[in-house]
């Protein structure tokens, strides 16, 4: 347990480090998503029976809202036509595509985000996009949580 | 030839048959001691759950006729004169034979335990049993069962699953210490603790407590403590039954001495199964017969090329919700290799390069690929590759010779030669053809595999309800009516089922709100969108929005905050829909409520696998040709179906007359008014399949017709798998099967009664949600805001109903409260702001 101040210079610090404050956790339902913007990027953010994770919130197939999907074992899967996204890598299953995975984490109540911009795999929807492994930031959700507060 | 078989179980049956594909000419007489015909003993677990001897039966009557199978039931042979060839039976027939088999099958083994002989001491091996045991089970008296081994196990599950308290009572360190290793035993010991069965290792029993009438209390053990049981189950193992042959004179050892060609020491005499013991063996699983019977019909027609060299042992739990299979030897001097986590468990062993044995615990996929590998002591390279490849093996990979069924002994190459010789097209066919599946039943799964790849047939994910597990609708819903189960999560803890992709979630969410009769716990997560926010998404992602109108019928009030609503919200196109109601499209997901609030109209559903409309002609209201109050009976209808939650979508039509403007033959429930009554038609499609529905009933007036489709749709609600259509569900039964349902004395007035049920606990507006959300910011997003309509729900609100709740936005939260980890524990008391 610590002390509100505590959370206040921490949160500076993330602030000044690209990190975005997008929700409190109590917004988060549990295995659903839920969709923020960040300089005009749509990021969906979902809590997971352990931890959370924020891709793109387009999905790379027909645009379709990817927090609308259903989470499960990982995935989320797009309500529009069924195309899989593992959360942890961003590729689509059994498809050529992938989305950004941002990195995410929480402090306190609070939810931050930050953005990935690194350009995603050749089987990405950008063709000019050069040939770099997807960022492993997010491969496990729980590495990115700070232990200390 | 004149062939005579002693014994009426499992290798009695199994040994006829495997003579008369043989020989069509021999005189074929069975002598059963049980008053019945062979029936499957291996099944006696779910005998005890649920189900009636008959149903256990190998063959029905007609078998024996057609296959000139003479059975004797109720007698018993009490001579063999083996010097005369003769059997003389209880009540003094004498029967003379050219070739004799003994099939005495076993008794239970019962230890001399003091105290065993008292009331409520019994074994796990009859029907009887099944009959006493179930009494006190179903009393909810406490019961013990000696013997932690297979059949120990599937005795105390039977019992925990009729609510009885029950223990296990293990004289070993760890539970079937003869087909598993200590790790896998270490992870089936807690795996039955959470199907409540208790578990006592190391517990040898000293007495048998009773009471002065004789009636068991309990057991002591000999380190004095005391369990206390109405019940004692003892399932530590079997005896042969060899009193015959011993009166005959042959050679008896634990069970009759038989040799490779599985002749007793008398010339022409015979013996197979559990009485036989074979190399020192005495075999009390079911596979091993099938290998004996197979041999011993070789020898008794005199084929010189006939030896048995014994089996592979291999044994199956039949415990639904724990995977088990072991193979051969479970440890061995050789090298293991093994896959492990907290739930599964894979272990290969190999000696001289040889695989010789496996244990699979929780994830049993590609086991018979390795039973396969076993039985040809097939040499492995690597073989973590092996485990690898078993893993991904899928009915195609099999060789001929894997056995799929073990209750059967049905192998693979039998089953590809059924399905090409007699043009097999359904599971259920290849079941009845082969006998494969016809026991346990856990190799069904398989067998539809093995009919789609031989077919070369798309793959129907529909029939599995849980593809990735192969899990059928039947079989899940036998696991949450047994546990009780009421929510998405529980099915998945318990059975795995949905744990993997997830996509089979939404169908489990409607198959347990369908078993618990709507009283469920709703999980949110487990729905797709379109029923979480009530509205069907399209494609740009926004929602569209249809209220009810029932049979089609609205009023200028309605109309007229349809316009406002529309105006107000910029809807973009307003469409009249077939289902005779007005579509509000590209209404965005934080609109939502406020729109429904605007109409004030309750949800017409038409984005859920629900009852949609009923669609309506205007009848004798009206319509100068009209025969039938049309409008008034589809608003009926439709009325008392609203907010019922389908296997798939229901439309439905009343029509007046048989002109069909409201095109009712081509519904999935369609009632046409006919001259002095109505005919109620099921199964129309006008989709991309178009099918005159079939007509399920003619009757006398609407009430009736209202009652008979109430009746239909209840029936289907319950039997049909997810996403099946009523089109496709009246081609997968016939019209007969239905109505011998929908009309039976018993069934028909039961499902109405369970409809009602259902009826009374749905949820009749969804859109009521718009006050009273089931999950707080359902329907804003993180940088979105939409309004709650009346009382806000407060936190924990719903939580006694096990709904998934949390605060409202902006909610302030008291300190310390915990969420679902302790990285969620840190809360603090400011409003938390929007992003």
């Amino acid at each position: 347990m610590t002390i509100p101040t505590a959370i206040t210079d921490a949160a500076t610090d993330l602030a000044s480090d690209g990190w975005v404050r997008v929700a409190s956790i109590h917004d988060l339902p549990l295995l659903e998503g839920r969709r923020t913007t960040i300089d005009g990027h749509k990021v969906a953010v979902f809590k997971l029976t352990d931890g959370l994770a924020a891709i793109d919130a387009v999905c790379p197939h027909k645009a379709g809202p990817l927090q609308d999907g259903l989470v499960a074992d990982n995935c989320v899967t797009c309500p529009l036509h069924d195309r899989r996204i593992d959360l942890a890598t961003g590729q689509m299953i059994g498809y050529e595509g992938a989305v950004h995975v941002h990195e995410v984490l929480q402090q306190g109540d609070d939810v931050w985000v930050r953005l990935s911009t690194a350009p995603l795999a050749s089987t990405a929807v950008d063709a000019d996009a050069e040939l770099i492994a997807p960022g492993d930031a997010m491969s496990d959700p729980n590495s990115s949580v700070p232990d200390t507060l | 030839m004149n062939i005579l078989i002693i014994g009426g179980g499992i290798a009695a049956q199994s040994l006829a048959e495997a003579l008369r594909e043989r020989d069509t000419d021999a005189t074929i007489t069975m002598v059963c001691e049980e008053p019945r015909l062979p029936w499957d003993r291996v099944s006696l677990s779910h005998l005890l759950i649920d189900g009636q001897v008959d149903e256990l039966q190998l063959r029905p009557e007609s078998w024996y006729e057609d296959h000139d199978v003479t059975v004797i039931t109720g007698h018993k042979v009490v001579f063999l004169d083996t010097t005369h060839n003769t059997a003389r039976l209880d009540d003094d027939t004498v029967i003379s034979y050219d070739q004799c088999a003994l099939a005495t099958g076993s008794d239970a083994l019962m230890p001399p335990i003091p105290g065993i002989d008292q009331k409520g001491v019994v074994a796990f091996r009859s029907p009887e049993d099944c009959t006493t045991i179930q009494a006190v089970a179903d009393a909810g008296r406490p019961a013990a069962v000696i013997g932690g081994g297979l059949l120990g196990l599937e005795a105390a599950r039977g019992i925990a699953a009729r609510g009885a308290p029950v223990t296990v009572v293990h004289l070993m360190d760890r539970l079937m210490e003869r087909q598993l290793d200590a790790n896998a035993a270490a992870l089936l010991a807690p795996a039955m603790v959470e199907l409540d069965v208790n578990v006592l290792l190391n517990k040898s029993t000293e007495t048998i407590l009773g009471n002065d009438e004789g009636q068991v209390t309990g057991l002591k053990f000999t380190d004095g403590e005391i369990l206390n049981a109405d019940l004692v189950v003892v399932a530590i193992g079997i005896k042969s039954r060899t009193d015959l042959a011993k009166s005959a004179g042959l050679d008896v050892g634990r069970g009759i001495k038989v040799d490779d060609r599985l002749q007793t020491s008398a010339p022409n005499v015979f013996a197979v199964g559990e009485c036989a013991e074979h190399r020192g063996m005495v075999y009390g699983i079911v596979a091993p017969i099938h290998d004996q019977t197979q041999i011993c019909a070789d020898a008794i027609l005199g084929a010189p090329e006939a030896f048995y060299e014994g089996s592979i042992l291999s044994a199956k739990l039949k415990i639904m919700g724990v995977d088990l299979v072991s193979i051969g030897s479970a440890e061995g001097s050789g090298a293991t290799v093994e896959d492990r986590d907290a739930r599964t468990y894979r272990k290969l062993i190999v000696e001289n390069g040889k695989l010789t044995g496996a244990v699979l615990m929780g994830d049993t996929k590609g086991y018979e690929l390795l039973l396969d590998r076993v039985k040809q002591g097939a040499l492995v390279e690597d073989a973590l590759d092996l485990l690898a490849e078993a893993s991904k093996a899928s009915a195609a990979d099999l060789p001929d010779t894997a056995q799929v069924c073990n209750c059967n002994g049905v192998c693979k190459g039998d089953i590809v030669k059924a399905i090409q010789e007699h043009d097999l097209g359904s599971t259920a066919e290849v079941v009845a053809r082969t006998r494969a599946g016809a026991g346990c039943g856990t190799c069904k799964p398989l067998v539809k595999e093995i009919l789609l790849d031989v077919r070369g047939g798309k793959v129907d994910e529909n029939t599995y309800l849980c593809a990735c597990r192969k899990q059928t609708r039947e079989e899940v819903a036998a696991v949450i009516r047994e546990q009780g189960l009421d929510s998405v999560t529980a099915v998945a803890e318990a059975c795995g089922t949905g744990r993997e992709c997830g996509g089979c979630n939404p169908a489990l969410a409607y198959l347990v709100s369908e078993i618990n009769e709507n009283q469920h716990r709703e999980e949110r997560h487990a729905r797709y969108i379109n029923d979480r926010v009530h509205g069907n998404i399209q494609k740009d992602g926004t929602f569209s929005v249809v209220p009810r109108m029932k049979g089609g019928v609205t009023t200028a009030d309605e109309l007229r905050r349809i316009a406002d609503a529309a105006d107000e919200f910029n809807i973009e196109t307003i469409k009249v829909t077939g289902g005779q109601r007005i579509d509000l499209l590209g209404v965005k997901k934080e609109d939502l409520p406020a729109i429904w609030e605007k109409l004030d109209m309750p949800s017409g559903m038409a984005y859920a696998k629900s009852v949609r409309t009923v669609k309506t002609c205007v009848g004798t209201e009206h319509c100068r040709f009209g025969l039938g109050p049309s409008m008034q009976t589809g608003i009926e209808l439709e009325g008392m179906l609203e907010g019922l939650h389908t296997p798939a979508k229901v439309k439905l039509g009343v029509t007046g007359c048989p002109r069909n403007c409201a095109e009712a033959y081509i519904k999935d429930i369609g009632l046409v008014a006919i001259e002095g009554g109505w005919e109620v038609y099921v199964g129309g499609a006008g989709g991309t399949v178009v099918r005159k529905g079939d007509l399920l009933a003619t009757v006398a007036d609407k009430d009736e017709a209202i009652r008979v489709s109430l009746i239909f749709l209840q029936h289907y609600r319950e039997t049909a798998d997810y996403k099946e259509r009523t089109y496709d569900y009246m081609e997968r039964f016939s019209l007969e099967e239905i109505q011998a349902v929908v009309f039976d004395e018993e069934e028909g007035p039961a499902l109405l009664e369970r409809f009602h049920l259902a009826q009374a606990a749905a949820i009749r507006d969804p859109w009521l949600e718009r006050r009273k959300p089931v999950v707080a910011n359902q329907f804003s997003e993180l940088d979105t805001d939409a309004p709650v309509f009346g009382m806000a729900p407060m936190a924990g609100d719903e939580s006694d109903d096990g709904m998934v709740v949390g605060p409202p936005p902006g909610a302030a939260q008291p300190a310390g409260v915990s969420a679902s980890s302790d990285r969620f524990a840190i809360t603090y008391n400011t409003p938390s702001e929007q992003a």
